[in-house]
């Protein structure tokens, strides 16, 4: 546990010193900012100054996954090619240190930074909150971001587990995000032919997942849906590691 | 403390270590001394946990590199060939991370204290970007020593420094030698005979030799060379030595003056003082000069070992 928090610890403060981090956080919050202002601006208009029509920030959070697809393989591609170009690799794989530490510590890190990101998004429903009566509807709110996070994780951990196999950072990049366009819609299309068997695609799709938190209906299934992508790709990078210490 | 047995390590189908075996004592300073590629570094991270061995066992403070990796990693500092540095840290910054990850209770403490240690408390909120070569050695080292291991390995420790620089770390590496285990490997001979008790001489993963550097050398020359020199030209010396009966090898230096051997055990050295003498000359120098390990080294790492071989 503490080795896991000393390796995350490290890697948050990381993200601080180059520009990525603030460059990426306000890309975010000003493009919410603007699709915010936007809808305030329509539901005046429609509602004659009622805003209690407006109850949610969804069009805004349902930016944030596609955010996320550039964002997260431009944050891992990182992880392991820098430390194996600058040396710092063979420190790590010589201290007392367990090899999915290592790799869970990583995605700790990077999790905290892009939690950090999702958990500024929050001003806009709190400015909508203040705007309308009788304010918005904080349990649909918490299944949407609850949403967000477990997307998050997943990309985040899938990202780390790529970063591990490809010490080339470009070839990580990619990797990462054609995975994640993958997954995120590619892999439900067959779900809308009429296949037997579809449902399984289906099930498969990311952004199906993702729409049931923000209707505000979480299941069972989606959760061990996410959960289950995260562990696969910290299994990925561990296994990964391993492997590079035999070769 | 370092037990190494039957050792070989294979890269696909290139075998980097081929059957090694040595032990390293408490408070001994052992040298790996090799040309570039002989296997030095492949040892290094085999000991450090880096990597596993293909086969052989390998113990280090009791514990074995395979099967209790952890245990291992806990008791040996190690300095890696390239220093592993974060340079967007401070010294301090980094020195603490890894005092952390090494379980240290006050790490900041820690790592002023071994900041000191290696004469950096100066620069100790510097970032490491901004570091010479040397200074960077010296964070690494500090790195390796931060948890006061049992164990030191050091590859290549001096490499790339000002000479100023190697005398401070070679100071280090013998202070910290006194209680602790250290293996560090150099391609340097004089350096290996400076600082080290024993010298492991590696080549083609294989230990071609090993004995401190003073018996390396006794047991290594079969004959002893000596220089002669003489007042004025030393036209003919040759020749006049050449005459005396166990000189061999015979040779004229640019410098006029002239080399030869004679086995040990028997020293010609009076008949031919006495020859050269009658001859004519003035013989004003007559001295022995060791082989350097540098000859040694050179012998024993040729792609055909002559019969001098040892091990």
């Amino acid at each position: 546990m503490r080795n896991i928090w000393t390796i995350a610890k490290r890697e948050y403060d990381q993200y601080f010193i180059g520009p990525i981090a603030y460059v990426a956080a306000v890309l975010i919050l000003f493009v919410l900012g603007v699709f915010f202002a936007i809808d305030l601006l329509q539901f005046q208009q429609y509602a004659f100054q009622d805003l209690s029509g407006f109850l949610n920030t969804e069009r805004e959070i349902n930016l944030l996954p596609f955010f996320f697809i550039f964002l997260i393989p431009a944050l891992t591609m990182r992880l392991v090619a820098d430390e194996n170009r600058t040396g710092t690799m063979e420190l790590l794989l010589t201290a007392p240190l367990r090899d999915w530490e290592l790799i869970l510590g990583k995605w700790t890190g990077g999790f905290l930074f892009v939690l950090t990101i999702i958990l500024a998004t929050l001003i806009y429903p709190i400015i909508l909150n203040s705007m309308v009566d009788p304010g918005i509807d904080w349990r649909l709110l918490a299944s949407m971001y609850l949403g967000v996070i477990l997307v998050a994780a997943a990309f985040l951990g899938l990202g780390v587990g790529i970063s591990a196999v490809f010490s080339n950072q470009i070839a990580a990049f990619i990797v990462t995000f054609l995975t994640f366009v993958f997954l995120y819609w590619v892999v439900g299309f067959p779900a809308n032919l009429p296949i037997t068997g579809g449902g399984v695609f289906g099930y498969l799709s990311m952004s199906n997942h993702f729409s049931d938190f923000t209707q505000g209906a979480i299941n069972l299934g989606a959760l061990v849906y996410f959960t289950s992508l995260t562990i696969l790709g910290l299994f990925i990078g561990t296994l990964s590691i391993e492997v590079r210490r035999w070769r | 403390m370092i037990q190494v047995s039957g050792l070989i390590k294979d890269y696909g189908a290139r075998r980097a270590l081929n059957n090694i075996s040595f032990d390293a004592n408490q408070g001994e300073i052992v040298g790996f001394l090799g040309p570039n590629g002989a296997g030095k570094t492949t040892a290094m991270r085999i000991l450090t946990g880096y990597m596993p061995p293909t086969d052989g066992t390998v113990t280090v403070a009791g514990y074995d590199v395979v099967e209790e990796s952890l245990e291992v990693r806990r008791r040996v500092g190690y300095l890696p060939e390239t220093v592993p540095l974060y340079t967007e840290m401070t010294a301090v910054e980094y020195l603490k991370f890894m005092a952390d990850l090494r379980h240290i209770p006050n790490a900041e403490d820690r790592a002023y204290e071994t900041l000191e240690s290696v004469n950096l408390q100066d620069r100790a909120n510097s970032y490491i970007g901004g570091f010479s070569k040397g200074m960077r050695q010296r964070v690494g080292l500090a790195q390796a020593l931060i948890h006061r291991p049992e164990v030191l390995i050091l590859d290549e420790p001096t490499i790339g420094l000002d000479p100023n620089q190697v005398v401070e770390i070679r100071e280090l590496i013998r202070e910290i030698g006194k209680d602790r285990t250290v293996l560090f490997s150099t391609h340097i001979l004089p350096e290996a005979q400076l600082i080290c008790d024993r010298v492991l001489i590696i080549n083609k993963g294989r230990i071609v030799a090993e004995d401190t550097p003073e018996n390396l050398q006794s047991r290594l020359v079969g004959a002893q060379r000596v220089v002669l020199r003489v007042r004025g030209d030393a036209d003919g010396l040759d020749t006049t030595v050449r005459k005396v009966k166990g000189a061999r090898n015979v040779e004229t230096k640019p410098d006029e003056t002239v080399e030869f051997e004679f086995s040990s055990g028997q020293d010609i050295r009076p008949q031919i003082a006495k020859a050269v003498v009658q001859a004519g000359y003035e013989l004003i120098e007559m001295r022995a000069v060791g082989m350097s390990l540098e000859e040694i080294f050179l012998e024993l790492t040729r792609d055909n070992p002559s019969g001098k071989k040892s091990s």
